[in-house]
């Protein structure tokens, strides 16, 4: 999975560094991805992952990192 | 008790001010586009610019309700004053939200109650225009704990009139443009260059031309929150807040003019109601519209704004920012609307700038609300979030 969300995140993260050379822990915003890209992300993200991500979990916390946003997608598809 | 107290009577205490000193001066300031300086020593002399601080350090325990009652007290008489009051404020409510943990800003807190310290913002910076959350200039540490700092500024408000200037910058100069700091500087170590004129159309009394800002410091004047955080949770809520309070204030100076301007030609002819008035009912509902929205998110805020970790998580999402967003180009769209009714109501009288029914001061200040940070910046960024939000 992580290699899916770090695809995205290639695609769409307009990251100032090179997504490879990130820690699965590294912070995606200090890493240059703003606001405005992160949106791009989660759009990606629901698309290949099929799913929702409710507006509770709409916050910069969840994500900001590969490890965070891995978790986010592992709660919801934890049911399927 | 004695706490609330002592919150609503420092609201008495500014109304009065606005009232009694911002008011009557109000004309001349946007006239000569002059700092509002009798209002300010006002404000500094009952203890205002720490408003905000704990009592426990010296403040007087005021929160974001009382801060926005405060901005639009004053935003009704003098709306330039009431501009700097709340620009100062936002960055109060940074310092004590994010940098608390630091000693050297436990110090400074005390500095501010004693001096009563005006303290400036310097956030947009040449070729980047209104985008906060982006910078170009870059700190510059020496490695023995102090650092240099340069940014070419479009605009800081009251620049030249602060004691003390906060502002955020990238990280180092090998950082991407959005992994900000936020540092405050102190009048003794900074140098600002003025590079033009503020002479505008409105809120001319926020003396708000480009400067070009020098300064230096020690490394723990450098806020160890990202500004990332300050921005989301502290910055973008309180500017939206008040400033909206500020606009509310106009609004409602702007529609006195008008009631009296009606009840005036209602006196002449008992019996008839003047056609203006049914205009006045209109825009009385408007105002009812525009203060509920102000009001209405300053509570849900200074709640989220409690200290705890949910109130944190909601500042920090997407929801919460599309609020804040809307209040602002409500509010904005409203008050240049509400005072161009008031001015339909006045008619000649109140395009006349020597009449005691002019609105024409308050029509260009609230002119400003849509343009500083502008709606389309907003709305696009608001259209944006509408994507992925579910309103679930």
């Amino acid at each position: 999975m992580n290699d899916q969300i770090r695809a995205i995140l290639k695609e769409h993260g307009r990251l100032a560094v090179d997504v490879d050379a990130l820690a699965d822990d590294g912070d995606l915003y200090q890493s240059g991805m703003t606001s405005h890209a992160s949106v791009n992300v989660m759009l990606a993200l629901e698309g290949t992952f099929d799913v929702e991500f409710p507006d509770r979990m709409l916050r910069r916390g969840v994500f900001e990192s590969v490890a965070a946003i891995r978790a986010a997608i592992e709660e919801l598809t934890k049911d399927r | 008790m004695q706490a609330q107290e002592t919150r609503s009577s420092s609201v008495e205490i500014v109304q009065r001010l606005a009232e009694e000193i911002a008011g009557p001066a109000a004309d001349a300031v946007d006239r000569d586009a002059r700092f509002p300086t009798e209002a300010i020593e006002a404000l500094k002399k009952a203890r205002m610019m720490s408003a905000l601080v704990p009592r426990e350090q010296g403040g007087l325990g005021c929160g974001m309700i009382e801060l926005a009652a405060m901005c639009e007290a004053l935003g009704q008489h003098c709306a330039s004053a009431a501009m700097v009051f709340a620009m100062h404020h936002i960055q109060v409510a940074s310092i004590l939200r994010h940098a608390m943990g630091q000693p050297y800003y436990q110090k400074y807190v005390g500095d501010l109650v004693r001096e009563q310290i005006l303290i400036a913002s310097a956030t947009s910076e040449a070729g980047i225009g209104g985008e906060m959350r982006t910078s170009k200039c870059a700190v510059a540490h020496d490695g023995a704990g102090r650092f240099t700092l340069d940014k070419d500024c479009t605009t800081i408000s009251y620049g030249a009139q602060a004691d003390d200037i906060l502002f955020q910058a990238r990280r180092g100069p090998d950082s991407p443009p959005n992994d900000q700091i936020f540092v405050l500087v102190r009048k003794k170590d900074v140098t600002l260059t003025q590079k033009g004129v503020w002479d505008t159309l409105g809120m001319r009394g926020t003396c708000s031309p480009p400067f070009m800002l020098q300064s230096k410091g020690e490394d723990g004047q450098i806020f160890t929150t990202p500004f990332s955080d300050v921005a989301s949770e502290t910055q973008v809520p309180f500017s939206h807040v008040l400033w909206s309070n500020v606009w509310l204030g106009i609004s409602m100076g702007a529609v006195r003019r008008a009631r009296a301007f009606v009840r005036q030609q209602a006196r002449a002819k008992p019996g008839t109601v003047p056609p203006s008035a049914l205009r006045l009912a209109e825009v009385s509902s408007m105002l009812q519209s525009m203060r509920t929205n102000a009001h209405d998110v300053a509570s849900e805020c200074e709640a989220l704004m409690k200290d705890d970790e949910q109130g944190t998580k909601s500042l920090s999402s997407i929801a919460f920012a599309l609020k804040m967003n809307n209040l602002k180009v409500s509010s904005s769209q409203m008050a240049s609307q509400i005072v161009h009714h008031a001015l339909q109501i006045c008619g000649i009288m109140g395009y006349k700038n020597d009449s005691k029914f002019s609105v024409g001061r308050h029509l260009r200040d609230a002119l400003s609300a849509a343009l500083m940070v502008g709606n389309d910046r907003i709305l696009s960024t608001n259209a944006s979030m509408l994507l992925v939000l579910k309103d679930d």
